[in-house]
């Protein structure tokens, strides 16, 4: 890492977050790309890849449930960590900055209705 | 009295403060789909090094704004980040102890607001205060490169005029400037009976180093100092890309304070042993906000960061990105009377107000433990066994390093502070830490 790069460094294939595990953070890519997978019995699905500003772990703010899938640093990657309590005290006092986050969500919502109705 | 589509906003003054309350206007107008004229007056480029070229400040981007800014799309990248800080050294005579805070993660920033300080050879890294009013203008601000020197009223609305005959007359006028320069005797005299801030003064230098040096004596460490020499409330060190800023706080500064402290044993431990004060180095006495304005808004007009309300002491551009937000939210929802501004704009300046006394109260007792040495032994204990056993609560460590980097509310610190297992750990280490006392005034 250069010294003026924020977040934290995470190399080739080192996962970042882990299926069935509990997350109580949510973070954004600062610079590489990140995949994110899901593993049903053997099998693992290559949902997206993330790059630089793209958020992962955000359902973990809003749900009490565990990971719904793995991601894991393609080639290195940099990762800046947001914390649940910090965030949630934040939007009780301006609700506009979850704005961004819904934004994303939507967008995924509507990426899974295209890939459902294919 | 709303905003709508060919509205005119003037920004006066392009630091933080300005340049947020002009990225989040623009951004919420276009999520309404009104378009607006936003002009930033902004006399300095940000290109020059030294203080011409500085809105002067030291320079640290809290950990709760770096993820701020975060959620909200904002990358700070290593071209404006000079350094990413991790941890935190705490320095007093009666020892140093590190504190990591857990997850070892770089989520505070330390930036030159400006082009640099004076000397700099290396233009490396961009100015802070430039990359967010490049942000404002890639939402279609305009920035224009002067100063304001009028700004008066016609039929209602304020009308600004530059020395180069720039301006023209706006539905809000939004004073971002600073509190060190001649911005607020402007406001003053626009005649709504606009009462500046309390302000103080600081101390801020910066001396080169190299990289390699910083690497090795401060590393990505932020390095905090309380020591007992009259008149010093608090100082730390900071380290840059090539530099490290000094930041002191207290009362009258002055050459004889600033020679106190950097001659301390505490602080030349820091440096190289051969390193000594350079002749000609970058040095300012900025000013902070340490009493916001009592009424910063009125009909069409808006103050936002230091020449309105700010955090005390510290994580002052995080008070500019919540006094900004808070300004461009109740301007495109609620209006630009100045009904709007006190019914939707004051509390967030008012919930600073209040967090700022709190913070007078964590300051006043910091600056007691100070002057104790036995306090100043048990609270440096009570942290060196935090640290060594990773398992353990963290309660001091995580006081001292909200206080000291402004990553959280005084609020929250002091409620902190009056938990009974951490004034029972205090007490406990005030305690075990007495015969050390006796042993070294035995010795």
């Amino acid at each position: 890492m250069k010294a003026g790069d924020l977040g934290r460094e995470y190399q080739d294939g080192e996962a970042i977050i882990t299926q069935g595990e509990v997350g109580d953070r949510m973070y954004v890519v600062q610079s590489g790309k990140v995949e994110v997978v899901r593993t049903d019995g053997a099998a693992e699905v290559r949902l997206a890849e993330l790059k630089q500003g793209d958020f992962f772990g955000e359902m973990a703010l809003f749900d009490k449930d565990v990971r719904s899938s793995t991601v894991r640093a393609k080639g290195t990657a940099r990762v800046l960590t947001i914390d649940k309590k910090m965030f949630l005290r934040k939007v009780h006092e301006d609700p506009s900055l979850a704005f961004r986050i819904m934004e994303k969500m939507s967008r995924r919502i509507r990426e899974l209705n295209e890939q459902a109705g294919k | 009295m709303l905003l709508d589509t060919g509205s005119r906003v003037a920004v006066v003054g392009g630091g933080p403060a300005g340049s947020f309350f002009t990225y989040f206007l623009l951004e919420m107008a276009s999520r309404m789909e009104i378009e607006l004229q936003v002009d930033v007056y902004e006399p300095k480029t940000y290109l020059q090094p030294g203080p011409a070229g500085c809105n002067m400040c030291g320079g640290i981007i809290s950990e709760s704004l770096v993820q701020y800014l975060g959620a909200e799309g904002i990358i700070l990248d290593s071209d404006v980040v000079q350094r990413g800080i991790d941890s935190y050294v705490m320095h007093m005579d009666a020892g140093t102890v590190r504190i990591d805070p857990p997850g070892h993660e770089k989520r505070i920033a330390a930036v030159h607001r400006g082009a640099g300080p004076r000397g700099q050879v290396n233009h490396r890294w961009a100015s802070f205060d430039k990359h967010l009013l490049g942000l404002a203008e890639s939402l279609g601000a305009h920035v224009i490169n002067d100063r304001v020197e009028t700004i008066d009223w016609v039929d209602g609305r304020p009308r600004v005029a530059t020395k180069k005959g720039e301006g023209g007359v706006y539905d809000l006028l939004v004073s971002a400037v600073g509190v060190s320069g001649g911005g607020l005797k402007l406001m003053e005299s626009m005649g709504i009976g606009y009462q500046p801030p309390e302000t103080t003064k600081t101390y801020i230098c910066e001396f080169l180093l190299g990289e390699e040096v910083i690497e090795q004596y401060f590393g990505s460490s932020m390095h905090v100092f309380l020591l007992d020499i009259p008149r010093l409330e608090f100082a730390a060190i900071i380290p840059k890309g090539e530099f490290v800023t000094v930041v002191m706080l207290g009362e009258g500064i002055d050459k004889e304070l600033v020679d106190a402290f950097l001659g301390s044993p505490e602080v030349r431990a820091c440096f190289p042993a051969d390193w000594s004060i350079p002749e000609e180095h970058c040095r300012c006495f900025p000013s902070i906000n340490i009493k916001g304005s009592p009424r910063p808004y009125g009909d069409r007009v808006v103050f936002i960061g230091d020449c309105g309300e700010n955090r005390l002491y510290k994580d002052g551009i995080g008070g500019d990105y919540r006094t900004a937000k808070a300004a461009a939210k109740t301007a495109i929802f609620e209006g630009v009377s100045e009904g709007a501004f006190r019914k939707y704009y004051g509390p967030t300046c008012k919930a600073l107000a209040t967090d700022n006394s709190i913070g007078k109260i964590v300051f006043l007792v910091t600056g007691l433990i100070k002057k104790l040495p036995f306090a100043r032994r048990g609270m440096l204990r009570m942290v060196a066994g935090e640290q060594r056993s990773p398992g353990s609560g963290k309660q001091m460590s995580g006081v001292l390093w909200d206080t000291f980097t402004g990553s959280s509310s005084y609020r929250s610190v002091f409620q902190r502070t009056m938990h009974p297992l951490f004034l029972g750990k205090l007490v406990w280490n005030i305690i075990v830490a007495l015969p050390r006392r006796r042993a070294i005034v035995g010795q």
